[in-house]
């Protein structure tokens, strides 16, 4: 390959530069029923999972076709989505907050024509390349992470994950049955890159092994009181440190007992990796949501302390997620979003049901909001 | 011929989910092909040896991804991550393989020409692989080299006319709902006032002076459909003052069965005839609703707008007229020191456009030159606020104290007085007080 250039000239990086232009303006990527119909919207409705209308106070009605997506995709996937975007809509396309896209048209009679050719596409190794779905009382896609894909913390995967889950609630994906909408998310550390901890089921990767410490390179690739800093419980000290051939290293010490394994002083320091076959896995928890209505917004709990990566497919902790919500379904009440669902019956019998183990780990031990979690009152259920 | 040998990898092409992994196969195959005939300003075959060392990860269950190296474009400290694999002689294609965000436009709504011309522009100086979108919001390029940046933002820049979205130390790149362009639930123009925000905090945006991450995320009404609430250092979240406008025609309608209930969003299964007074009058937080001889009645000032009746009967039910948004602060994940949501600092701010959001941004300035004298080196908000009080945050933004700001009032009262406060002072002399009071 020979180099292209495109005009910049490293030995004057100023020269021409443009800078500080931010996003493109967003009115340029409106289609013309958007733009005309801004803010003068009367309500909508869902007409069938995945396929939405919204009606205009002028008359005018916009249709959403949404369809998810694995939020890792090729240039050829896009330009595969533009292809039916253009031919259907006008040119005009968008993607949600939760790596869905949508389609719009602003005619009933473009729906299926649209909806035909969208669930016509598939991959080679014959999963859809835009499902249809991800509307009202179901399960919509799952908000994630990179995961091993591209990044240097995580404990799991992400895009694996949410592969294997989708693969098995995408019934879901393309209904309405659920008490309530069901919203899932993955973050593959707790550096929870996606909001995870305020969904009704989140899943989490997460390190059980105290960081390995590479004295030799240690000081030479971190700054030790920076990597000191960073542990929120104190469990790192500086510490000199005899390398086999006697030099002697100044490096750091790490109190395992103390570690609660969160990664932060590897994201300081390099020398210092968490990462371990045995050690990483999932942990699952449940009953968080952001939206305000009922009920307030409420962080997710933990559920399930561990389950190892079992790749490719996640076995149990799929199992555990789909039973989940097969008692959640079964038992929450017309509108009843998770976590008001455990609210209401008592988290005593969400394990009994759920007939999930209640150990130790899931008994908050860490700071002052830990006494928030433990019950102060003699109502309980037996 | 695939270049590796993915039998893992190869198990999650199955089943009816889109398979990322099919999706870099027929990439890698692209590619390979190269039927454009493109002149590859990276690796070929950096699709495949991407394969390859996701498969090592399946096999061994722990990332292959070393920190990232410090890279970037002349003038930014944001906007690229950069990437280095930590088996470059087995996987060279990915040896290094830096991320690029670019900034999304507000409602991410797009044209396909412009789709196009990105991944034209991606596909010659970089993977093709993309995440639409990452999770702050950004569009992500995953993958390209380090003589590649400046190309690639000189070509971003004055062919499209388009920046770099942030990273590090900086003003994250703001993320919204589509606001007032699609739903008649938003109660202000999110994707004006993202857009306004993100071109008036360009400089805090591209070049790292904070003391951590900061995040702004615009949600049009209290149903949060971007999370703001959860994840955001400032989170503006649409509200209103006035009353819900009813159209009484319309609730019958939801009554008589008529028009289906939720928007539609119930019709997997059977959940029996509509029933008011059950499903909404009952299941109103407040308590403010009653149905009565066939007619709505709304307490509006006992409303505290949770969205429920609204959500139930959108054909009925109408946000208010007198629109704002609401302000929380302090929202984060759990490192370091456990999640925290966004607390309540300013109930109701006017959103106007005509005045370029002066009233908002008084209060974002005024938070970021507390947060930026007070914060220590990579503390949130909401760390900062746990550590010297919510009051001295209002305090701060020159905001009297409402009991909107708490759930409930302290349950101690370890108050600390300031001095001003207390008759007299504290300056006190000890021989007039041993003058009444003996040793």
């Amino acid at each position: 390959m020979a180099f292209v250039s495109s005009g910049y000239n490293p030995d004057k990086p100023m020269e021409n530069r443009v800078t500080d232009i931010g996003p493109i303006k967003y009115d340029n990527f409106y289609p013309p029923v958007i733009a005309k119909n801004k803010g003068q919207w009367k309500y909508h409705e869902i007409l069938e999972p995945g396929v939405l209308v919204h009606v205009a106070a002028s008359g005018d009605k916009v249709y959403t076709v949404r369809v998810g997506a694995a939020r890792l995709m090729s240039s050829s996937l896009i330009r595969e989505a533009c292809e039916i975007a253009d031919k259907h809509c006008d040119g005009y396309l968008r993607f949600t907050t939760r790596n869905n896209i949508e389609f719009m048209v602003d005619d009933e009679a473009k729906v299926k024509p649209l909806k035909d050719e969208l669930s016509s596409r598939k991959f080679t190794g014959g999963s859809f390349k835009f499902p249809i779905g991800g509307t009202g009382a179901g399960i919509s896609n799952i908000v994630h992470t990179q995961g091993w894909i591209h990044c240097h913390t995580p404990a799991s995967d992400a895009s694996g994950t949410v592969k294997a889950t989708m693969d098995e609630v995408f019934a879901d994906f393309q209904d309405h049955r659920m008490p309530a909408k069901l919203r899932i998310s993955m973050a593959c550390c707790l550096n929870m890159c996606g909001a995870v901890h305020c969904s009704d089921i989140a899943i989490l990767g997460y390190h059980r092994k105290p960081p390995l410490l590479d004295h030799e390179y240690l000081d030479k690739m971190c700054e030790v009181p920076l990597a000191v800093a960073s542990c929120p419980t104190a469990a790192i000290k500086p510490a000199k440190h005899e390398l086999p051939d006697g030099t002697k290293v100044n490096s750091v010490a790490v109190k395992n007992e103390k570690c609660m394994f969160c990664g932060n002083c590897y994201t300081m320091c390099p020398s210092m990796p968490l990462s371990d076959t045995e050690g990483d896995g999932i942990v699952l928890m449940a009953g968080g949501k952001v939206s305000n209505r009922i009920s307030a917004p409420k962080f997710s709990k933990v559920v399930v302390g561990f389950i190892p990566n079992e790749v490719p497919r996640w076995p149990s902790m799929v199992d555990a997620i789909k039973n989940m919500i097969e008692k959640y379904s079964e038992g929450a009440r017309k509108y009843e979003r998770f976590g008001d669902w455990t609210d209401r019956i008592g988290w005593e019998r969400f394990f009994d049901i759920c007939e999930l183990p209640f150990t130790h780990h899931l008994v908050d031990d860490f700071r002052d909001q830990a006494y928030n979690t433990w019950r102060q009152s003699t109502q309980f259920k037996f | 011929m695939a270049k590796h040998e993915t039998p893992l990898l190869d198990q999650l092409e199955s089943g009816p989910w889109p398979s990322f992994v099919s999706d870099l196969k027929w990439e890698a195959e692209v590619r390979a092909k190269n039927e454009k005939g493109i002149d590859y300003q990276i690796p070929v075959d950096v699709c495949d040896d991407l394969l390859g060392l996701l498969e090592l990860s399946y096999k061994h269950g722990r990332t292959h991804w070393k920190h990232g190296g410090i890279v970037g474009v002349f003038g930014y400290g944001g906007g690229i991550i950069g990437r280095y694999c930590d088996q470059p002689d087995a996987f060279p294609g990915v040896a290094a393989f830096h991320t690029v965000r670019v900034a999304q436009p507000s409602g991410k709504y797009y044209t396909t020409k412009f789709l196009t011309q990105l991944m034209d522009l991606w596909d010659l100086r970089g993977s093709g692989l993309t995440n639409m979108h990452g999770s702050t919001g950004d569009i992500i390029l995953l993958g390209t080299t380090t003589p590649q940046l400046e190309e690639f933002f000189y070509e971003l820049t004055h062919e499209m006319g388009q920046d770099l979205g942030g990273s590090g130390s900086n003003l994250r790149t703001p993320a919204d709902c589509l606001g007032t362009s699609r739903c008649e639930f938003a109660c202000y123009d999110t994707n004006d006032l993202c857009y306004n925000l993100t071109m008036e905090y360009q400089d805090e945006l591209h070049r790292p002076a904070f003391p951590y991450k900061f995040k702004f995320k615009f949600d049009g009404c209290p149903n949060g459909c971007v999370a703001s609430i959860a994840r955001s250092d400032i989170s503006f979240i649409g509200t209103w003052k006035d009353a819900i406008q009813v159209d009484a025609a319309e609730v019958q309608a939801y009554v008589d069965g008529q028009t289906p209930s939720n928007g539609g969003a119930h019709s997997g299964r059977d959940w029996g005839p509509f029933d008011i007074v059950k499903e909404v009058v009952d299941l109103c937080p407040s308590e403010c609703m009653k149905y009565e001889g066939g007619k709505l009645s709304i307490d509006d000032r006992e409303c505290v707008r949770c969205m429920h009746c609204i959500n139930t009967m959108p054909k009925a039910l109408h946000i208010g007229k007198e629109t704002g948004c609401s302000m929380l602060v302090g929202a984060k994940a759990p490192i370091v020191d456990g999640a925290q949501m966004g607390s309540l600092l300013v109930p109701f701010v006017e959103v106007n456009k005509e005045d370029d959001y002066q009233a908002i941004k008084d209060v974002i300035e005024l938070i970021w030159d507390y947060w930026m004298e007070e914060g220590k080196n990579r503390e949130r908000l909401g760390e900062l606020m746990l550590r010297q009080g919510f009051k001295t945050l209002i305090e701060k933004c020159e905001l009297d104290p409402v009991p909107q700001n708490v759930q409930h009032p302290r349950t101690n009262p370890y108050i600390f007085w300031k001095e001003e406060e207390v008759e007299g002072g504290w300056d006190r002399d000890i021989n007039e007080y041993r003058k009444h009071h003996n040793r």
